[in-house]
């Protein structure tokens, strides 16, 4: 039982940054801007978040700092998607591009920054954020040791922005409004909507998010930061494709790819699974190839924006 | 006369706006440096400018060195850009080329010189070809966003070069891959006398080469322009009779075979290049990214493109000397990508307010009739 356990606390560690990010995404993407920087936003919000970890680690600890850096990694990934934003809606430049530039900039940024503050690359942090068991809930059988034991709270956090993504984009005014401006602009333009400045919205929920992101990936996975969040940026970009850009197919596209990775990167606790003779790359293999058959089902339709990656054009139709 | 004068600056335009944006980007650069370290600011900004001639010829041939497999990464993006589609899978194709090259060049010595290097570099264009056939086929049949399939191929390939090296051509005292004999590597075809004491060898010659290829058969062939009309509009090729399934894939196959050639070049170079066994994606397929991009995906452009990205990347080598991080070269780079999209939308813009005064001058002449 206690394998069962540990492998799903495991899962979360993989799920929440993944859900988060792939949110992230969405709110961009449904209002109609194309978010391939979500990598570099990642970047950028850990390296910020981080940053105040390491220097108020001294004087803070616990959830308090915690809450903290998150809200600094999000303001920062933020400020940072103002570049997405400004390029992509305002100058009406390619998405993919000024992505890909920005991609390539946060990494560089973020070597730098910890060149001349510290004179190496990577940013050591001491993980003082770790839950043995939340109080009463940690009690509970079978469900207290699955959620409440050995957890972190980004992960309540995690669950919270999933609920508040959902109901913002499916049952709000707000969601209506941004999904038309990724859907049909002019239409959106012609009752009233300012395009741009829900397009703006959209990229700065997306900064936001993904800056969190990046933070929640980088804090339960390590106690040091090296410019890099392993590429979950591009494979919340898959995961929000995977999900057809809504929020509940997103929460089990990235719940799906997560259990795969677990069960990847923690196959050898499993008693039955780990005397197969098969090799440790093989694993790490699986769950891009599950993927893979999983879209292979799954893509026939796709659902994608209308007008996602298309500067607005006031004069078209 | 004047009609001429006006053409030339159209056609213009791009490579002035991307001198721009080098400029611009250049600048962000400067500043950088200035608020980091103020007091070497010059003297390491010469570095970037001028570092990559360090030692004359010998610095100049070192630049092409590493530009060759930019080029081909950055060729791969551009033909698939051109075509549509958009290979961010260049790395994994990339990395499966070079276990093909570094595979060939390590067992199969029963080849005689002159051929086993060839050999060595059709394997890796075929590994780099299956690579995207994948991703292509998926797409083209099942609608598969070519974006995902290929993310999800990047970690593949990797995954499985690392095992295909371990059971392979493992150096196990090194966790890398077991050097290519002499005779895989790649000629010099006179490059050692044109750029003595570098690293420069055929790969930038094929490179080139490739990249002219390339160049005619996507403006020159039926074949080629089949290719771009689906990338212009895929709804009015299939109505015109063109097959775009088969275009889809044949066009992922060729990005894929060009991703892989570039393994071989930088893998069968004699500075002996090995596969490290690590769960790290090379970062040669996004280069190629940024590459395609700031060249708008003109096989000519990337040429001059990716030379010069490795110009500024020896330079910036040395700016350790002077106590600046590397990076700042990529943070150079990047903006000047972040600037050259900036150009193009002013560049649209241009066009759109010059098409306007046309329309309005035609008008006043029929008026004035």
């Amino acid at each position: 039982m206690n394998t069962v356990f540990f492998l799903f606390q495991q899962t979360m560690y993989f799920f929440i940054p993944l859900l988060i990010v792939a949110l992230a995404g969405m709110f961009s993407e449904r209002g109609g801007v194309v978010n391939i920087a979500l990598e570099g936003t990642m970047i950028i919000g850990a390296l910020t978040g981080i940053l105040l970890i390491n220097i108020a680690g001294d004087s803070m600890s616990g959830q308090g700092l915690l809450l903290l850096a998150l809200l600094v990694a999000g303001l920062t990934g933020l400020v940072f998607s103002l570049l997405l934003g400004y390029a992509a809606i305002n100058l009406k430049a390619n998405q993919i591009i000024v992505g890909t530039a920005l991609n390539l900039l946060s990494p560089a940024v973020s070597i730098f920054v910890a060149r001349i503050f510290f004179g190496v690359q990577q940013i050591t942090f001491s993980n003082t954020f770790r839950i043995e068991s939340v109080p009463i809930l940690g009690d509970i059988p079978i469900l207290g040791p699955m959620l409440f034991q050995n957890a972190y709270l980004t992960t309540y956090i995690g669950i919270l922005i999933f609920v508040i993504s959902w109901v913002l984009l499916s049952r709000t005014r707000f969601g209506l409004r941004l999904r038309a401006c990724g859907e049909h602009p002019q239409a959106a333009d012609s009752v009233g909507i300012n395009v741009y400045r829900m397009r703006y919205a959209g990229v700065l929920l997306s900064g936001f998010l993904g800056g969190i992101g990046g933070l929640v990936f980088v804090i339960p996975t390590s106690t040091s930061f090296n410019a890099s969040v392993s590429g979950y940026g591009f494979l919340a970009l898959a995961v929000l494709i995977f999900g057809q850009w809504k929020p509940g197919k997103i929460f089990f596209a990235a719940l799906f790819f997560a259990v795969t990775k677990m069960l990847a990167s923690a196959y050898s606790g499993i008693p039955v699974i780990n005397q197969l003779p098969i090799s440790n790359n093989v694993y790490k293999m699986i769950p891009y190839i599950l993927t893979l058959i999983a879209l292979a089902f799954a893509s026939k339709r796709s659902q994608a924006p209308k007008a996602a990656g298309q500067p607005y054009n006031p004069g078209g139709r | 006369m004047n009609k001429k004068r006006a053409l030339n600056f159209e056609k213009g335009l791009p490579v002035l706006a991307s001198l721009v944006s080098i400029m611009l980007g250049l600048f962000f650069g400067f500043i950088v440096m200035l608020v980091s370290n103020p007091s070497q600011v010059l003297v390491g900004f010469k570095t970037i400018l001028t570092g990559g001639f360090y030692g004359g010829a010998r610095g100049f041939g070192q630049v092409l060195y590493y530009a060759a497999p930019l080029l081909m990464t950055g060729l791969s993006v551009g033909f698939a850009f051109k075509t549509g589609l958009f290979n961010i899978g260049a790395s994994g194709q990339f990395i499966m080329g070079a276990f093909g090259a570094v595979y060939v060049g390590v067992k199969w010595t029963f080849l005689p010189e002159g051929v086993h290097w060839i050999a060595a570099t059709l394997a890796a264009m075929l590994l780099g070809g299956l690579c995207a056939l994948l991703p292509g086929v998926l797409k083209a049949y099942l609608n598969v966003n070519e974006v995902v399939s290929c993310i999800m191929m990047n970690y593949i390939a990797i995954y499985l070069v690392n095992q295909l090296v371990l059971k392979t051509v493992y150096d196990k005292l090194k966790n890398q891959s077991l050097p290519v004999s002499r005779s895989a590597q790649l000629p010099k075809m006179g490059l050692d006398v044109l750029f003595p004491g570098s690293s420069a060898n055929a790969g930038i010659i094929i490179a080139i080469a490739i990249a002219v290829v390339i160049h005619i058969v996507l403006n020159k062939t039926t074949f080629g322009y089949e290719l771009k009309a689906c990338g212009f509009n895929a709804h009015a090729s299939k109505y015109s009779g063109i097959n775009i399934k088969l275009n889809i894939v044949s066009s992922m196959v060729i990005s894929g075979v060009l991703a892989g050639l570039g393994g071989a070049i930088l893998y069968l170079a004699e500075t002996g290049k090995h596969i490290v066994v690590q769960d790290v994606i090379p970062a040669e397929g996004f280069s190629g990214i940024s590459i395609a991009l700031l060249a708008l995906s003109n096989p000519l452009g990337i040429i001059f493109v990716a030379i010069f990205i490795a110009y500024i990347t020896v330079g910036g080598f040395q700016l350790q000397m002077f106590n600046y991080p590397t990076q700042v070269v990529d943070m150079i780079i990047s903006a000047i990508i972040y600037f050259s999209a900036f150009a193009m939308a002013i560049r649209i813009l241009v066009s759109y307010i010059k098409k306007r005064r046309d329309m309005a001058k035609m008008e006043e002449g029929a008026k004035s009739k």
